[in-house]
């Protein structure tokens, strides 16, 4: 897998997300809480954009009337028919063992590790001071 | 349009195999202002909308009884970045619908204002003649691609058949679209003068499931979820496919060509199973009925496709296509709400491509005369 760097932490805004063209694939990197999450921008249902999706929490319900709410933000809401799918692994709570989105690994680096590493991208303008979002693919 | 039909259909179709057009018979518009609509209107019920709001049974001005899944039961995507409700921006619809997808034709269904629910029968004649009128006025003369269908309320026959005359003389629209859920169920005699009237325009009728009318959307009555009531489509299709035809309307009218739209067609194979069996049971109660209702079904009834089912295996789509028959199935979106169907990705079963010919395209054609 190569790295990819695509943006800097602050390029996206908590809570919001941002479409990059990867390799000829629409990548959609979130940021939720702190942390930064990669995902084909395709429903493996029908297609849908997932960076218009809904970021919702897990909600459960252990009995009939008892409702519990739990990784708030972590869980995708398909824009169209509402399949939802986990951030981290991409995986369908609908029908977990036959639909995933393709997720990919999302490291965050300090500039000054980046001018130290093989993966700088020539084109890519690297301030030390910023702290960038590299996307696996 | 001429130049569509002059066209050798065969060789067009040859060239259709890589390239096949979509006619899609359901495309939500909707409307961006009041004011939009209201120059449609006589003054006296332009007031009354802006006063009393759409209709009694659903809550104040402005307002749905509530999100139904998602804002105003829209794609998330489909907010127009205009501004306005998700379907009321053309430019839009084009470039997010109509080109992206290769649409031929796009068949309008407006749902706004609750036109079919109306039960100040005045009021509900005066939106659904706006409603005709601005279909053309901002949607079909705009861009030719969406045919307008004649929104008739059937509970004011008088006022419907008016209607559909006036809009035939315009000679524009492709359909008459009458109410799903209205005060009686659809077979009842008191609605033939509108079957009647559309069997000798060659206007197929179009019945458009949802909406509020008075009743509680299923036999069982209200139901507690959104879910629940989305159910309930498949039940109101199947209600007013049996009552359509053990009341006699195909026997009566040979002609007339009946759309169920948005009721997917899942439900159909176990509906008139039923109705076969019964019929034999019990021929003598319905004496009016020359055949079995299976066969009422298969030549007088088309079904759009959306929502699509989607059994665990593909092998079960494949055979309740078969059993419907790929020339009574035509494709529909449902664009822009939430329930949306690709025409690229909807349908989990192979094709083949007289079937995708068929159901994307060509019985659609034939059906609307396009
Ligand atoms: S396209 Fe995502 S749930 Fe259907």
């Amino acid at each position: 897998m190569a790295r990819h760097i695509v943006a800097r932490t602050s390029d996206i805004p908590p809570g919001g997300n941002k479409v990059f063209g990867v390799e000829g694939r629409d990548i959609v990197v979130f940021h939720v809480n702190g942390e930064f999450f990669a995902l084909l921008n395709r429903c493996p249902h029908e297609g849908a954009p997932l960076a218009k999706a809904a970021c919702v929490a897990r909600l459960t319900s252990p009995e009939p009337g008892v409702y519990e709410r739990s990784r708030v933000g972590e869980l995708l809401r398909c824009p169209w028919h509402g399949w939802e799918f986990d951030m981290r692994s991409g995986q369908s709570w609908f029908d977990p063992k036959r639909v995933k989105v393709r997720s990919y690994p999302v490291a965050v680096e300090s500039g000054e590790e980046l001018q130290k590493g093989p993966y700088v991208a020539e084109t890519f303008p690297v301030h030390v001071e910023d702290n960038y979002v590299i996307v696996e693919v | 349009m001429s130049d569509v039909i002059d066209r050798p259909i065969l060789a067009e179709e040859v060239a259709a195999q890589s390239r096949l057009r979509i006619i899609d018979c359901d495309v939500h518009p909707s409307i961006h202002a009041h004011s939009d609509i209201e120059q449609f209107m006589p003054k006296r019920w332009q007031e009354h909308l802006r006063t009393y709001g759409s209709h009694l049974r659903t809550p104040y001005i402005g307002t749905t009884p509530y999100p139904r899944s998602s804002p105003l039961i829209a794609r998330r995507d489909a907010w127009p970045p205009t501004g306005g409700p998700p379907g009321s921006d053309l430019d839009f619809m084009r470039k997010q619908h109509l080109d992206p997808l290769d649409i031929e034709y796009g068949i309008l269904q407006v749902l706004d204002l609750f036109i079919f629910s109306q039960q100040n029968l005045e009021f509900g004649a005066a939106i659904q003649r706006a409603i005709n009128d601005w279909q053309l006025a901002f949607w079909s003369d705009r861009e030719p691609r969406l045919k307008a269908s004649i929104l008739a309320g059937q509970d004011d026959t008088e006022f419907a058949i008016a209607e559909i005359e006036r809009c035939a003389k315009i000679g524009r629209y492709v359909q008459i679209n009458v109410c799903p859920r209205a005060n009686e169920p659809l077979g009842r005699r008191r609605y033939w003068p509108i079957y009647a009237r559309a069997q000798e325009l060659g206007l197929p009728l179009g019945i458009h499931v949802g909406g509020y009318g008075g009743h509680a959307p299923t036999g069982g009555g209200w139901p507690s979820y959104y879910v629940e009531e989305h159910q309930s489509n498949a039940h109101t299709m199947a209600a007013q496919l049996t009552s359509l035809v053990l009341e006699g309307v195909p026997e009566r009218f040979p002609n007339l060509k009946i759309v169920f739209i948005e009721g997917g067609f899942g439900w159909i194979p176990s509906a008139t199973w039923r109705m076969d069996r019964h019929f034999e049971a019990f021929r003598s109660e319905v004496p009016h009925l020359k055949r079995r209702p299976s066969e009422y079904v298969k030549e007088h009834f088309w079904f759009t496709t959306q929502p699509i089912d989607e059994p665990d295996e593909a092998k079960h789509l494949r055979s309740l296509i078969e059993w419907v028959g790929a020339d009574r199935l035509l494709f529909s979106s449902d664009y822009p709400h939430w329930d949306f169907d690709d025409p690229r990705y909807a349908f989990k079963t192979p094709l083949t491509e007289t079937e995708r010919r068929k159901i994307f395209n060509g019985n659609a054609r034939a059906l609307y005369k396009l």
